[in-house]
């Protein structure tokens, strides 16, 4: 048994097989729960793993020589938001002066609110790097993070959270605003929470999802090109 | 699929030169994104050999954030220590962003609209 054990411990298998299993089981509950907002595969996923590390007293790194190869995926599925974006581009061409000046204050709203509330609640330096890009879309955030000398780990934790609020609240504070415009709430709703609100725009309407996909990837090319821009 | 692979991390590893050559402030796979997307817009649409890969990958974009986000547990000590100021900041600001950017679109959309009246039902077709 304990040879067997450190056979496991220290091959790569066995945490890729466990974060792949992990994330299966979170979309099946997810879906059981009818997709509710705090039941996000992601979190479960994550949440599952760490209880996995815990009690067998594996340390991150080992966990990550093992995962790695699903990190590693992350460029090559940014590369790939290309093929949704040129659709809805083509679709959007009109609107396009409306669309990049609301792109324009949606991102130095995320942006600016994330400093001043950050700063006057007594955040700041690596943690404050690591929440400027949470409004935008993991793998494009991770890699700004890394940019601007926040953690990357931490970052994926609060845009994962950022998402999560955003696709709680999105529905009825739109409906307080009396937004009722799909292409307007699915718009807000991928700028602000990225690819969990897209996810959320998703089940409320088609229009909504096509629009918040337009906002999470432009939302993510903006903030990647602002956030050093405005830092140095 | 392998095609489709090639051009992906062809792509992606186009960035990341672009981006060591030139300094350029974006991370290298967002380069990649964007030289695909003029590709894609030239061409018309994606070819057929892409398109089940791409989607295939951005079907399960929630799982490849998971090895990352597990990375929390390094954090546990701001996390409990700093709970409350960041859980405000991602609520507060989440709803600013959220507010700001419906309000200002719905405004945009009405002054293009009475200039040409067609515009804003552009997305509908």
């Amino acid at each position: 048994m304990t040879e067997l054990w450190a056979y496991l411990a220290h091959t790569p298998l066995l945490w890729l097989a466990l974060t792949l299993a992990s994330y299966l089981l979170a979309s099946e509950a997810a879906r059981r729960s009818g997709n509710h907002p705090l039941c996000n595969p992601v979190l479960l996923a994550v949440l599952m793993l760490i209880g996995l590390l815990r009690i067998s007293g594996t340390s991150y790194a080992t966990f990550f020589d093992g995962a790695q190869f699903i990190h590693f995926l992350l460029g090559p599925a940014t590369v790939a938001l290309a093929v949704p974006l040129a659709q809805v581009i083509r679709r959007v061409r009109q609107m396009a002066l409306p669309l990049a000046l609301a792109l324009g204050a949606g991102a130095l709203a995320a942006i600016g609110g994330t400093v001043l509330l950050a700063q006057s609640l007594g955040l700041d330096g690596p943690t404050l790097r690591s929440l400027l890009p949470r409004s935008v879309t993991t793998p494009i955030a991770m890699g700004v993070a890394e940019h601007i000398g926040g953690e990357p780990s931490l970052t994926a934790a609060l845009v994962i959270l950022t998402g999560m609020i955003g696709a709680l609240i999105a529905n009825d504070l739109l409906r307080l605003l009396r937004v009722e415009e799909p292409a307007i709430r699915g718009f807000a709703m991928g700028l602000a929470a990225h690819g969990i609100g897209t996810a959320r725009a998703l089940q409320l309407h088609t229009e909504a999802g096509a629009f918040a996909t337009l906002a999470m990837i432009l939302n993510g090319v903006l903030t990647a090109v602002l956030l050093p821009l405005l830092l140095n | 699929m392998l095609q489709a692979f090639t051009t992906l991390l062809g792509l992606q590893l186009l960035g990341e030169i672009l981006v060591r050559a030139l300094h350029l402030p974006v991370p290298g796979p967002v380069v990649g994104m964007l030289a695909l997307v003029v590709l894609l817009l030239r061409r018309g649409g994606p070819p057929a050999w892409l398109e089940p890969t791409a989607q295939g990958l951005l079907r399960h974009l929630g799982l490849l954030f998971v090895p990352a986000g597990v990375g929390i547990i390094v954090h546990t000590d701001l996390l409990t220590r700093a709970w409350l100021p960041l859980l405000l900041t991602l609520l507060l600001g989440t709803t600013l962003t959220l507010v700001v950017t419906a309000l200002s679109l719905r405004l945009l959309l009405v002054l293009t609209a009475r200039r040409a009246p067609a515009t804003v039902e552009a997305g509908n077709d």
